[in-house]
């Protein structure tokens, strides 16, 4: 089971959590322009890497609030977490 | 309107039919108590804006930081998130609370009657403690939990947002269709204590 710190209460168990898939995925400027495949790429298209990857929890069972956590695809070495809107690099 | 048809329409206490085996079931001076009805109200605003310290002045005392709570007269505030609190008072209080924290708050934030949301269970003794560890995974050990904490977390399946209120006092909210679930847990670990201490 994964501990995993919410920025916002702290270290909490795994189950509390939901999963919420790849971070900082942007949302396309105009969506209109894009054609079928480049959507198609936007919705479900996702990095697959080993190593320090950015994803996105919500703290379901606790404060509700969606967060950022870095995490090591290859070890699950939980790496750090931050808040939506902060840096990779401020991951504490 | 709404005041006379709430009268006319009776509530139902959502742990009514385990209320026997509740009161049966302790161990030693530990048990759990049935508060069926709180007066519960809900509060989001920015911590550092303009409705802050009108609030603080109202509640009669700043907005609890994260996992804390405060007593504050005849009510304790509950940290729920970084914009969000809840004010619990005694039931019959949540018309005279929502009006007053309303008026405080103004169009800086949103306050919201919560009563019917959650109900309470209190978990009182010198094993309360021990009841908790055998169905929720939070740590409330006293060097890192104590009176004044509070935490939203598991207990098995089920959300609970439990308040430790003394040393050996936690009162626990849960939605009502949940009760029953949370209340069998904390009773079956009950039960569980005392079969360790009759074969000691």
């Amino acid at each position: 089971m994964f501990q995993i710190r919410c920025p916002y209460c702290g270290p909490r168990d795994e189950p509390e959590f939901k999963y919420g898939g790849q971070a900082h995925v942007a949302y396309p400027a105009d969506p209109e322009q894009l054609s079928d495949e480049e959507w198609t790429r936007f919705l479900f298209v996702r990095d697959n890497s080993r190593g320090r990857y950015a994803e996105r929890w919500n703290h379901a069972a606790g404060c509700r609030r969606w967060f950022n956590v870095i995490r090591d695809t290859g070890t699950h070495e939980m790496v750090g977490s931050y808040r939506s809107g902060e840096r990779p690099e401020d991951a504490r | 309107m709404l005041r006379g048809l709430a009268a006319m329409v009776s509530r139902a206490e959502p742990l009514a039919a385990l209320e026997a085996k509740i009161a049966a079931t302790t161990v030693d001076d530990t048990r759990l108590t049935t508060v069926p009805f709180l007066a519960q109200v809900g509060l989001r605003l920015d911590p550092d804006g303009p409705a802050a310290a009108r609030l603080a002045a109202v509640l009669g005392s700043d907005l609890p930081g994260p996992n804390r709570a405060v007593a504050a007269g005849a009510h304790r505030v509950l940290w729920l998130g970084p914009d969000e609190w809840l004010v619990v008072a005694a039931d019959g209080q949540e018309d005279s609370l929502v009006a007053s924290l309303a008026s405080a708050v103004g169009e800086d934030g949103g306050v919201i009657d919560l009563s019917s949301n959650r109900t309470g269970l209190e978990l009182s003794g010198a094993f309360a403690r021990e009841v908790l560890a055998t169905c929720c995974t939070i740590d409330f050990h006293p060097r890192v939990f104590g009176p004044g904490q509070c935490v939203q977390t598991l207990i098995q399946k089920a959300g609970v947002l439990i308040d430790q209120r003394t040393d050996d006092t936690y009162l626990l909210l849960v939605r009502p269709s949940f009760a029953a679930y949370v209340a069998e847990w904390l009773l079956d670990g009950m039960l569980g204590l005392q079969a360790d201490f009759s074969t000691r």
